[in-house]
This record gives structure tokens, sequence and C-alpha cells, in this order.
């Protein structure tokens, strides 16, 4: 199941583990990653925390877990190269992998009509 | 995810000539100083700065200010000495065709405004940052007398920045080849009588040109047709300008920073120091002439972060790994793409200015190491003989 929040990540709900990421739309407006600092694995999060952080040669932005729970896994490969987010921001450059505690909190996220409609 | 790239704007954003031009090659427009401006082309910030620094960029820079100073007295020395009471520069011997980095200070010899002053023969040529050129003309206004004619020109201003800058600008306007860094004449470009000066804010060979409103799209069109050339966003003049270690007004310079401070000593000339002809007069001049005797407190330096984060404008610089109170601060950092790193500015205690001291950048609650260093990042390639 692929769900989308406001601030421009999307899941992909596979049971209790939800993978995470930045759309397209996101790498648009943020141009050329050059740094991304991911959270370690097993740290715990409450749904709105500040997750990680991408930076472009212009900003910092944070990107928040979307929903409450432990980090199960992180992309070590877009810390080696930024780039791959941009060039892939809804597959290879996933972010990190976060284990669902509460699957209530998913039924406040758009689906993928509403998320386009947002950014439309 | 933060949206921190979103620019709000509350008022109606000024456009320049070139506003159409810009949308029409897939600008990214956002509102700077009262200006829509394209902050990146589709290539985005990384290519676009590569591109300058390996073929040639071209950049919108019409928001700046332009301004004509005259004299009535039909003497151009008599303008020369009342500009000379706002800014600590030699203008007297600043000869007809060429052009001086200088700043209006206040009474605390704080930065108003860094500028570059041409002398043109008949009139002075004043080009100042966009976000200040109001409080500028005010200043000028306020302070010089009745005798010297103060005139905002609406023109258009382009910078063409790279190594194959002269190349294609020589391809519409021959006679730019015959100039040197720093030199400053009118200049035919398309058949259109322009101003050009051979100077940027890049680090980089190149030029900027002062066009006429309805001349600017055709010369811009003109230089883009040229392989060689490519349109850059602000993103990337940001970039290149901290690469080439020059200073951002508003971020590295303010009314709370002096020159001394800043770094900025080889740009007051020596008449205007302790023993000169027309030592100080100038706004400031007790503070200045002073830290230019002592020297200043803290001093602005290069900082090179040693890992891969960027350490950006505001955080707070550390002495120790953990604990202490802050010694230092950042006012410009981000991504170098030429370095392919992390680079920054900022200010520390001048005892501890020395390339190679190691602080700490508080960043999001972690104290990542940075090393001062010596500025520029990227050496200049100016064109200088």
């Amino acid at each position: 199941m692929l769900k989308f929040t406001k601030d421009h990540e999307w899941l992909k709900i596979d049971g209790d583990a939800v993978t995470v990421g930045i759309t397209a739309h996101a790498t648009e407006q943020l141009g050329d990653l050059v740094f991304v600092d991911l959270p370690e694995v097993g740290a715990e999060f409450a749904m709105g925390d500040n997750a990680a952080v991408v930076e472009s040669v212009k900003a910092a932005s944070d990107v928040y877990a979307p929903v409450s729970g432990e980090i199960l896994e992180v992309n070590q490969a877009i810390v080696d190269d930024p780039s791959i987010v941009n060039a892939d921001p809804s597959g290879a450059g996933w972010l990190f992998k976060i284990k669902l505690k509460a699957a209530a909190e998913t039924e406040s996220l758009l689906d993928e009509d509403a998320y386009k409609q947002l950014i439309a | 995810m933060s949206d921190n790239t979103a620019g709000a704007a509350s008022v109606p954003l000024s456009k320049t000539a070139l506003s159409d031009l810009h949308v029409v090659r897939g600008g990214r427009m956002v509102g700077f100083a009262g200006y829509e401006m394209p902050v990146q082309f589709p290539p985005g910030i990384l290519k676009e700065h590569q591109h300058t620094r390996s073929a040639a960029g071209l950049f919108d820079v019409s928001h700046m200010g332009q301004l004509a100073i005259t004299s009535s007295t039909g003497n151009m020395s008599d303008a020369a000495l009342a500009l000379e009471a706002l800014l600590p520069t030699d203008l007297k011997s600043l000869p007809e065709g060429r052009q001086r980095y200088t700043f209006f200070t206040n009474e605390a010899g704080g930065i108003l405004d860094d500028l570059m002053i041409a002398n043109l023969g008949g009139r002075f040529l004043l080009v100042v940052n966009a976000a200040t050129k109001d409080s500028d003309e005010q200043h000028l206004r306020a302070n010089l007398p009745d005798t010297v004619r103060i005139e905002r020109l609406d023109r258009a201003l382009i910078a063409l920045q790279g190594p194959k800058a002269a190349d294609a600008l020589s391809k519409l306007a021959p006679q730019c080849t015959g100039m040197r860094f720093m030199d400053v004449r009118p200049l035919e470009v398309c058949g259109v009588p322009c101003t050009a000066s051979r100077s940027g804010y890049t680090g980089e060979d190149g030029f900027e040109i002062s066009i006429p409103q309805d001349a600017a799209i055709t010369i811009a069109e003109a230089l883009l047709a040229d392989a060689d050339v490519e349109p850059i966003g602000l993103g990337a003049r940001d970039s290149l300008r901290l690469e080439a270690g020059l200073c951002l007004y508003g971020s590295d310079i303010d009314t709370g920073t002096t020159p001394v401070e800043a770094g900025l000593k080889w740009a007051m000339p020596r008449s205007r120091r302790d023993g000169g002809e027309r030592a100080g007069g100038f706004p400031g001049d007790a503070v200045i002439l002073r830290q230019l005797r002592e020297g200043s407190d803290r001093s602005r330096v290069g900082l090179l972060p040693e890992g891969r984060a960027p350490v950006r404008a505001g955080a707070q610089l550390y002495q120790e790994e953990s604990g202490g109170t802050p010694a230092g601060y950042v006012t410009s950092g981000g991504f170098g793409p030429t370095l392919g790193r992390p680079v920054a500015m900022g200010y520390v205690p001048t005892s501890l200015a020395t390339p190679g001291t190691r602080f700490f950048a508080d960043v999001r609650g972690k104290r990542l190491p940075v090393d001062v260093a010596k500025l520029p990042f990227n050496t200049p390639d100016y064109k200088r003989t």
C-alpha cells in the first residue's frame, strides 16, 4: 500500500514494515542533494518527529517520521551517494524503514490521488 | 519533509527585463530582495556551478542598484572628495576606466553596504546591493552636498562569468578582449551602447555589463546562443562566491561588522589610513583606523568542515567538543561543488584565526569538527595583465 504525507514523503506499507522516502516533487523542489543524515537503526520516533535530514546545495530540510515506531533499516547507499535520491526518489533513493507501532496512524495519510491534488 | 524552499511573497515582486527569458528557459523563480529571480535552471545548482567554472555562465543581476554620480561644478574631483567622506577609498587616484571595491561605513565603523565604484570620466558609476539600494541612495542624498548629483539608472545588469566569458563576449563586442580585471569602459554589444567592467562575483574571469532595459533580452539571447554560455541562477551564484571567499552583504558583513574584522583591509588604500594624504574623514574612521593599527578582536575566516555535513549560516562555533560557550559563528556555509565538500565562512577570535585551528560547529545539536582555512577556497583566475 502506497501512502503520502503533506510533507512530501511517501510510505510503502508492507504489514508493519514501512519504507519511507521523499517524493519526486520534493527532490525537484530541493534540487541536487549533497548530504543525507539518517537515523540509527533501533531509534524510536513518534509520528512527526525529525527522523532524518536531507540537504541540497542551498538548504537543509528535515524529514519527519510519518508514523510512530522503531527504525528497522536505513539506506546506507544514499549516505555515500546522495544523488541516488534525486535519480530515483521512489525506488533506490528510499531513506529508512520503520516498524509501524499504531496502524491507526496510517488513516490520516494521503493516498496517491490526494497527494497528486496537493502538489497540482 | 520541511519546506524550506518556498519563498513567502506578501508584496508583489518586481520583474527584471529578463524575467520572461528566465521562465522560458525553465528558471525556478523565487522572491529575492523584492524581485522575482531564478534560483536555478533545469540543470540544477551543481551543474550550473560547474558550468561557470569550466565554460561560461550568464547571470541576471538587474536587481542590483546602479547609481551615477556627477558634479554640477563640472569638476569631478569635487564629487570624488564628497564621496570619499562616505567611503574609505581613494577616488582622487582612481583613473578613468577603472573601478574599485569599497563600502559605505557607519559611525560605529560598521558596513552599510559594499559596492563597486567606477570612474567613467564625467561620472562615477556605483553598483550596490539590491536589498540596500534604496537606503544607499537616501544615504547619498542626505550626506552629499547639493553640487553632487545622484541619478538612479534604470538599466539591466548581466554578469558573464567563467573561463569562456571573454571568448563569448568578444564575438559580440570585440573590444572587450583589451580589458583587464577591474577595467570599466563603454562597450558596444550587438551594436547597443553598454558599459562593461571586467569583474564579477564568482572568482572567475568575466564581465558585468550594464545594458539599456530594452536591449537586455536581445543581448542576453545573443550571449546564450553561444554553446559555451548557459543561464545560471542565484543558487549557483551563492556557491560560486562562497568558494571564492567573497562576502555576501547581510550575511558575512553588515552594520555590526567592520571592514577590518571582515578581512577587507586590502580595499582601504594607504591615503585614507594613518599618515596618508587624506587619512580618516569617513564615518567610523576612529574605530576603523584604530583597528587598522591594532587589529580587531575577531576576524572573518574560511572554515572547512571535516565531514560531509554542510555547516550553514547561524551555526555557533565552539572550541570544545561538548559544553563551553560559543567562540564564534558561521555567516555563510554550504556545499562547494568545485571542492566537492562543504565550505563555510564565519567570525572567530583573531587569536584563533590561524589556518588549521579547530572548532566544533553546532549542527542540529551535534558538534561537528571544522578547521580554519585560508580564503579563497577556490583560487580565482582573474585577468590581471
